[in-house]
Order: structure tokens, then sequence, then C-alpha cells
């Protein structure tokens, strides 16, 4: 399984997983939109079930007939084929879930005519696609002229320069439903509600999405400013800017080298593989929250036999405390916490590595959240505002920097729409609070973020399951081996991190663990 | 917004074109109606010999919410358009007469059809502002949309009657869209630029039409008949009258709203039901 997938995959099993194959007893789309759809989309599809209040994107309020993902022009109605497209493969980037697997042709299909009676639209109305041919070539030059186009037709208000979601535009931005929406991040393809084809992109530059601010772009070939090749050529620019769906490994490798990266931005971190790590919203412990800015961090790391290096490089459109973003912290905390009065202080972003105090025999962890009272975890805790720290945790609100003499040096960046965080300390030191690291040991490993301008602290961020560091053993020949067990593991827990989270919510339809 | 003389001149003028397109039932040649078979397709419903009029002025009383200043930094061209400084007034008074309310038959016109003008109405972006800001059309007549800042706006409208449409110009350039229901009203925004807001009426006749900056509106070529006026203000919401005129008559109707009026309901197209 993949990024976010991972996490929201892991969930969705423990939603989906008592679905049964095929509902026989009413072959009527009512009675499989009841059972599968209302709890998000509401009973009458307004949008409005009972686990709607925890969702930001919210789930689609049906009954204005205006759907994102379409093959038609700006404003139109959907074909049958786009919502069947939509329940089939889901959307990614939101709470959406894909049905394709768990639902027939049949009821599938019949779940398109049922939403369709949600809104009077659909009444009078068949909507047909718009036409066009096929993207030319992908060459060095179409890039460019892509990039180009992407600069002068003005993509980069609301994306951002880098297309990070960190336009000028984008801390302003409100759906149809007046609620806060984030300009997509463009370089993390996987996200896209629509599909990460260079032909769903066009789709998207043509069709805009209905309820939302992305506007459609086919207006500026009716009027001859640019071809329709040359907007292809967009599509092909914004399809390069992502990598592929990254995959998921549960352990991190910190490679032996002769030379440790010194810095941030030190050249040598550009030979050093690249591991995502996929966070979800913290929903264990109250307060909860379910609208996370950082939804992965890409973690590099090194050692030399003396010390480690990590290099954490995550995007977050704002770089807080950022009172530019002020506007938006207030709108999602009166969406998301309705009851509670956003106070005026500036967050500022933060990010901690925990790790156990010792390196666990066997396959035993510390509490995940940060740890308990008899059990407490390490942690290098970075925030934008005051550097690096260690520290230890005995729970989310018991964290006590350790004292004494550190070997920890840090370093971070931010630039367009991007932190980069260096971390460096020795691996064994004297203090039995700090964690000895030892090589060709997995060492458990877990990633907590927060943007402060989305409202972020505490308990409410974003988390990842444990994950593993391994640093390779300087006399070890087989350089990668790695016990398998370990792996197992991690997938097991984050299974029992979600499920739990599940059922702590209720929101999250029928109870997992049936199976 | 903070307006200089001239601009509330020339928005007069504006809103006084858009009347009169909106209008442009009544076949009165206009300097723009340029296409030689304008007031053919648009031609006269009703006899010259029995139009009736209704013209008035809605007033206002009490104070109007200060303008609050716009912060156009981030558009150096648009800012360059307001060399005082942009400012966001919703309330637009002079002389006591409240600018920007939308006039209209809401009933009395029976079952008759009115042919759809040819002549267009424009909606410009200039200087980060829409003009004008509240405009009248008529189904199925042309909305010429036109960009004179040549940086990026999008157009984004919200009915909830008709289908709406976001679209996006990002250079001097004129698209043109459509409204097939009659809806009051369709709000209109930027994305771009949060402050931009605009509010469209649709009729499927040719009466309505948006008070000038005096507060004052016309209504031409009516056919003689009892008549609900509704007048409708972004803050203030809306209020009817009834008013007859008989044949070749000109009656007056005026509209008072006023600042204890805030936080009344405005409302926006009614979403359609489920038959
Ligand atoms: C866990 C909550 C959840 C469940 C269950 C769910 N949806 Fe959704 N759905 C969403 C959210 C959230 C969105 C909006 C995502 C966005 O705007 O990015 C959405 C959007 C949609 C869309 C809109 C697509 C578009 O182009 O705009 C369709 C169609 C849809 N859902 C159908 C269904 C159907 C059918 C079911 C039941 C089989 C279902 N959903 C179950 C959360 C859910
Ligand atoms: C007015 C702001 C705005 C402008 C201008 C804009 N976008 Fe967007 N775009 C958005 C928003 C907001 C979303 C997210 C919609 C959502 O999450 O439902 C989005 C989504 C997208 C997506 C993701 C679609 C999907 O399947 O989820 C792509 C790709 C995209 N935009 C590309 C572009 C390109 C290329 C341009 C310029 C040609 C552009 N956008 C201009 C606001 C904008």
């Amino acid at each position: 399984m993949s990024t976010k997938g991972f996490a929201i995959g892991v969930a969705l099993s423990a939603f989906v997983a008592a679905a049964p194959a095929a509902a026989q007893e009413t072959p009527v789309g009512k009675a499989i939109y009841d059972k599968w759809c209302a709890e998000c989309h509401g009973e009458d599809g307004a949008g409005d079930g009972s686990a709607a209040a925890y969702m930001l994107p919210q789930p689609r309020d049906f009954t204005t007939g205006l759907y994102q993902i379409r093959t038609t022009p700006s404003g139109e109605l959907p074909t049958d084929d786009d919502i069947l497209r939509m329940i089939d493969e889901g959307m990614p980037g939101s709470a959406m879930p894909g049905w394709k697997e768990y639902l027939s042709d049949t009821e599938r299909n019949d779940l398109v005519q049922y939403l369709k009676t949600f809104s009077p639209f659909f009444e009078d109305e068949a909507p047909s696609p718009v036409e066009y041919g096929g993207p030319p070539g992908v060459n060095e030059e179409g890039l460019a002229e892509g990039k180009e186009f992407y600069d002068k037709i003005e993509c980069w208000k609301c994306h951002g320069q880098a297309g990070r979601g960190d336009g000028p535009s984008a801390p302003t931005l409100e759906d149809d439903w007046e609620l806060p929406i984030r300009a997509t991040d463009l370089t993390e393809g996987w996200n896209f509600n629509g599909g990460h084809t260079t032909e769903a992109i066009f789709a998207r530059l043509m069709t805009g999405l209905n309820g939302a601010p992305m506007p459609s772009f086919a207006d500026l070939i009716d009027a001859e400013f640019m071809t329709e090749e040359q907007l292809w050529r967009v599509a092909q620019y914004v399809k390069s800017l992502s990598p592929e769906t990254p995959e998921v490994r549960e352990v991190v490798r910190a490679a032996l080298v002769e030379t440790l990266p010194t810095s941030v931005d030190d050249p040598a971190w550009d030979a050093i593989e690249r591991f995502y790590i996929p966070l979800v919203g913290q929903i264990i412990v109250e307060p909860r929250w379910f609208a996370p800015t950082v939804d992965g961090v890409w973690a590099q790391a090194a050692h030399d036999a003396q010390r480690v290096a990590l290099r954490l490089t995550w995007n977050d459109p704002s770089e807080s405390p950022n009172p530019e973003w002020e506007e938006w912290r207030q709108r999602v905390v009166s969406v998301m916490e309705p009851s509670v009065e956003a106070t005026d202080e500036l967050l500022s972003d933060a990010l901690t590595v925990q790790f156990p105090t010792t390196i666990p025999e066997g396959m035993k962890r510390p509490y995940f959240l940060m740890g308990a009272q008899d059990e407490p975890v390490y942690l290098l805790s970075w925030n934008s505002g005051g550097g690096a720290t260690e520290a230890l945790g005995r729970g989310m609100n018991a964290i006590e920097p350790i004292g004494g003499a550190s070997t920890l040096t840090t370093e971070s960046t931010f630039d367009d729409g991007q932190w980069r965080l260096y971390l460096s300390r020795d691996l064994i030191t004297e203090s039995a609070d700090r964690l000895a690291i030892e090589t060709g040991r997995p060492i458990p490993m877990a990633i907590f973020a927060w943007d402060g301008s989305n409202g972020e602290s505490g308990t409410q961020g974003a988390i990842s399951t444990w994950y593993f560091l391994y640093l390779d053993q300087p006399t070890e020949n087989i350089t990668y081996a790695f016990p398998v067990v370990a792996v197992l593991l991690t997938a097991v827990l984050g299974l029992v991190i979600i499920a739990r989270a599940q059922r702590a919510t209720g929101g999250g339809g029928p109870e997992p663990g049936s199976d | 917004m903070n307006f200089s003389l001239r601009q509330i001149l020339a928005l007069v003028v504006v809103s006084g074109i858009s009347i009169a397109t909106a209008c442009g039932g009544g076949g009165e040649p206009t300097d723009d109606g340029a296409d030689g078979d304008a007031p053919a397709a648009a031609g006269p419903v009703v006899s010259p010999d029995s139009a009736a009029m209704i013209t008035g002025t809605v007033s206002f009383e009490g104070t109007a919410p200060a303008a609050e200043p716009i912060d156009m930094s981030e558009e150096p061209t648009c800012a360059e358009k307001h060399p005082d400084g942009a400012m966001r007034q919703l309330v637009m008074v002079a002389g006591g007469g409240l600018a920007n309310v939308y006039v209209y038959v809401k009933s009395g016109l029976g079952d008759r059809s009115f042919p759809t003008p040819s002549a267009p109405v424009t909606l410009d972006q200039d200087g980060c502002e829409y003009m004008p800001h509240v405009l009248a059309i008529q189904v199925g007549q042309s909305l010429e949309i036109k960009n004179s800042d040549g940086i990026l706006h999008n157009i984004n409208t919200q009915p909830t009657v008709n289908r709406g449409f976001n679209i996006s110009q990002p250079v001097v350039m004129e698209t043109s869209r459509e409204f097939s229901q009659p809806e009051v009203m369709i709000p209109v925004k930027c994305d771009v630029h949060g402050w931009m807001e605009a509010f469209i009426g649709v009729q499927a006749h040719p009466y309505a039409g948006v008070s000038g900056a005096d507060g004052s509106f016309s209504l031409a070529d009516l056919p003689p008949g009892e008549y609900e006026i509704e007048a409708w203000h972004e803050l203030y919401g809306t209020q009817s009258q009834t008013v007859t005129v008989g044949v070749k008559e000109t009656a007056e109707v005026s509209f008072t709203f006023s600042s204890d009026m805030a936080g009344n309901h405005v409302p926006l197209g009614e979403p359609l039901v489920l038959r």
C-alpha cells in the first residue's frame, strides 16, 4: 500500500471490512446508500451525515448538483460515468473512499441513479463531455512551455511558484459552502481528487472543479490566448511536479557514510535515499484533530559510526507563526472546533521525532503517543520558534527537556511551502535518558508534525505510526538485513491504532475488528 | 468604495446603461446599440401608445457603515488604479439616495413573454473591482465578462437556480455567458481577490434595473397594470410595494432602507425543490 493510502487504506479496511460482497436484499440504490454513504453524505444527500462534522473537505452536498470531478464544462452536471468513476475510485486526499472492490457493478450503478435524485437539476438536463484531442508527446521544450504558461496564466496565485499550495491567494480560499479549502499541493499528485494522469489533470483544467475556487481554463483556448496543445503542456508540467505515488516502507535506513552531511542543504543529502512516512490527524486522544496540514514527511538518515544525522522534509504552505495565515487559522478552527474560541496567539510550526528511551528487546514498544508516566519516550523536538531540543515524554502533556550537555545539532530552513530540518547527535552519550543508538538494530521511530497556521498544537496535529530507524552495521556485508517480523508488526500496529480511533470517534461507521 | 466625484459620475452612467440595456425591450436605440438588428430582435411588446413607466428613488436613513480599506499591495496593477487607496463600501449613499439597489417587477406581468435583447450587458473587472457591482440582465441575454486589468481574475458565479460557472481570465480578454432562469440574486466572486464581489439579477422580462448613485431608478415601457415591485440590497434585504399604472402613465415608487435593517435576511436564489 502507498503513502497516505497506507493510513487511510488501513482506516478504510477497518471501516468497510464488514461490507457484504453484494447486498442482495434490495437491488436499488437507496438501501445501499443508506447503509454505506448516508453516515457521511446525510440521509437526504445534503452532505450533513453524522460523521461529516469531523471532515474537511466535507462530504459532498448532492442537492446542489455541484460535482468537482467531471468531464463536462464548468458549472455543468456530471455525466453518469463521471459519478461512477468517483464512486469507484474515491477521492484521494479526502475522506471519500473508493467502492469498486466492495460493491457490485449493479449496486454502484444503482447508486449513481440514486445520487441524481437528490438534485432537481438532473430532472431535465443531460450533460455531455467537453471534446478535445490527445496530448502531444512529452519533451523538455514542452515542459518549459508548460511552466511558462503556468506562470503566465497565474496558477501560482493559488498554487504557489513551486506548486506547493502556498500562493498569495491560498490563505483566503473558500468553497461554495464557505468552508476553507486548500489550493492543492501540486507536488503530491497522489492526493489529486480526480487522479494524477496527464489526461486527468488536463480534464480538470478544461472543466474546473465545481463548487471550488479552481476555475476552468477552457475559455483561454476559445479566446485564442493559448492553444489546446499549450494547455496540454501545462498539464504535463503539473504532472512533472510530483513524483509517482511513493511506496511506504517501514524501515528508514541510515546508510554508513564516510562524511556525514553537516547541514540541512548539504549536497551530500542528494545521494541519500528518501523514505516517505505518511501522517494522519491525531484522533486517539482528546482533543482530536481531523484536518491536519502535513500528510507526509520524507525522511533521510545517515551515520558515520560516531554520529547519526537525519533530514526531514515536509510541505506546509505557511511558515508559521504567520500573520498572513491568521484568517485561515481562524476559519479552520471555527469549522473544526465550533465550540472553541480561537486564541489570538500566533502558533509556530513544529515537528517531533519519537523514540523509546532504550532499544526494546523483542517487539515491545512504549505507548505510542509521547509515552506514558511509567514508560517514557525519547524525543527530538523541533519548533520553528525555538530550534530543537532533546526531551523526555511521559504523555502528551508531560514533556520535559533533558538536562545536561547535549550533542544535538540542528538547522532548519523554509522555502516556498517546504520545511527542511536537520538533526544530528552522537550515537552514544553519557546520559541514561538519551537513547543509546546502536547499529544493526531496528529502532522504533514515529513522527509528529504541527502547522501553527492551521491551528495545530498539542494533541491537535498529525502523527505517524511506529516506523523503524535502522543504522547499517560497520562490519555488515549483507548491508540490509532486516527482521521481517518487525515490518509486519508495524502494519498490525497501524491497524490497531486506527481501529481504536475509529471506535473512539464513533463516527467511522461499522465497528471494525469484526473480521 | 472610496469614489471620487468622477467615479460616481461614471457609475451613474454605467448603471444608467445597464438599466437601459436590461430594459432593451423598449427599443430605445442607445449609442452602443450599433448592432443593426438590435431593435428588431428586441422589438417592443408594448405598444408605444399605451406604454407606462415606474420611476422612483431608493433612499437611505441612518448611518452607513464605515468604508473598509482593501489591501491591494499584492496587486500593484490594481493598487495603481486607486491612488487614494482602495476602499470597500457596500452602502453607497449620495444626497440621501442609496445606490446599487436592484429593483424589478416581481409579479403582475402574467404569462407575457419577452424577446431577448441582443445587446449584451457588461461586467468589467477594473482595478480589482467589479463594474458594476450590481447588474440586471435578462434570461438568455449575453453577459460580456471583461478583464481590463490584465492580471488573473476568476469569475466564480454561485447561483442556486441557474447552473453557475467558474472561469479564469488571466489577461485582458472578454468572455460571454448567459443564464437560463430568472434568479434574484446570483453572487459573483473572484477567489484570487477575496474582496471582489458582484450580484447579478436575472429576469425573464426587461423590467429590472439598479438604482444609480442618487438612488433613482426607472422601469420603462411597461404594459399598463398592477405590479409588485421589489427592491433588493445586499446588506438590508428586500422590500416590495404594489403599484398600478394606467395607459401612458408614470407611477412613482419610493423605497427607504435604513441602517436598522442590517442583519435582515438577504435572499439569494431560492434552492430548487424536488418535484
Ligand atoms: C467517510 C465518509 C464518506 C463516505 C462513507 C462516503 N463518502 Fe462520498 N465523499 C466524502 C467526502 C469527504 C467527499 C468530498 C471530497 C472532496 O471534496 O475532496 C465525498 C465526495 C463524493 C462524491 C463527489 C464527487 C465529485 O466529483 O465531487 C461522490 C459522487 C460521492 N462522494 C459518492 C459517495 C457514495 C455513493 C458513497 C457510498 C457508497 C460515499 N460517497 C460514501 C466522504 C464520504
Ligand atoms: C483561484 C485559485 C486557483 C487557481 C487560479 C488555480 N487553482 Fe488549481 N485548485 C484550486 C483549488 C482550491 C483546488 C482544490 C480543489 C479541491 O480540493 O477540491 C485546486 C485543484 C487543482 C488540481 C487538483 C485537481 C484534483 O483532481 O484534485 C490541479 C491539478 C490544479 N488545481 C491545477 C491548476 C493549474 C495548472 C492552474 C493554472 C492553470 C490552477 N490550478 C489554477 C485553486 C486554484
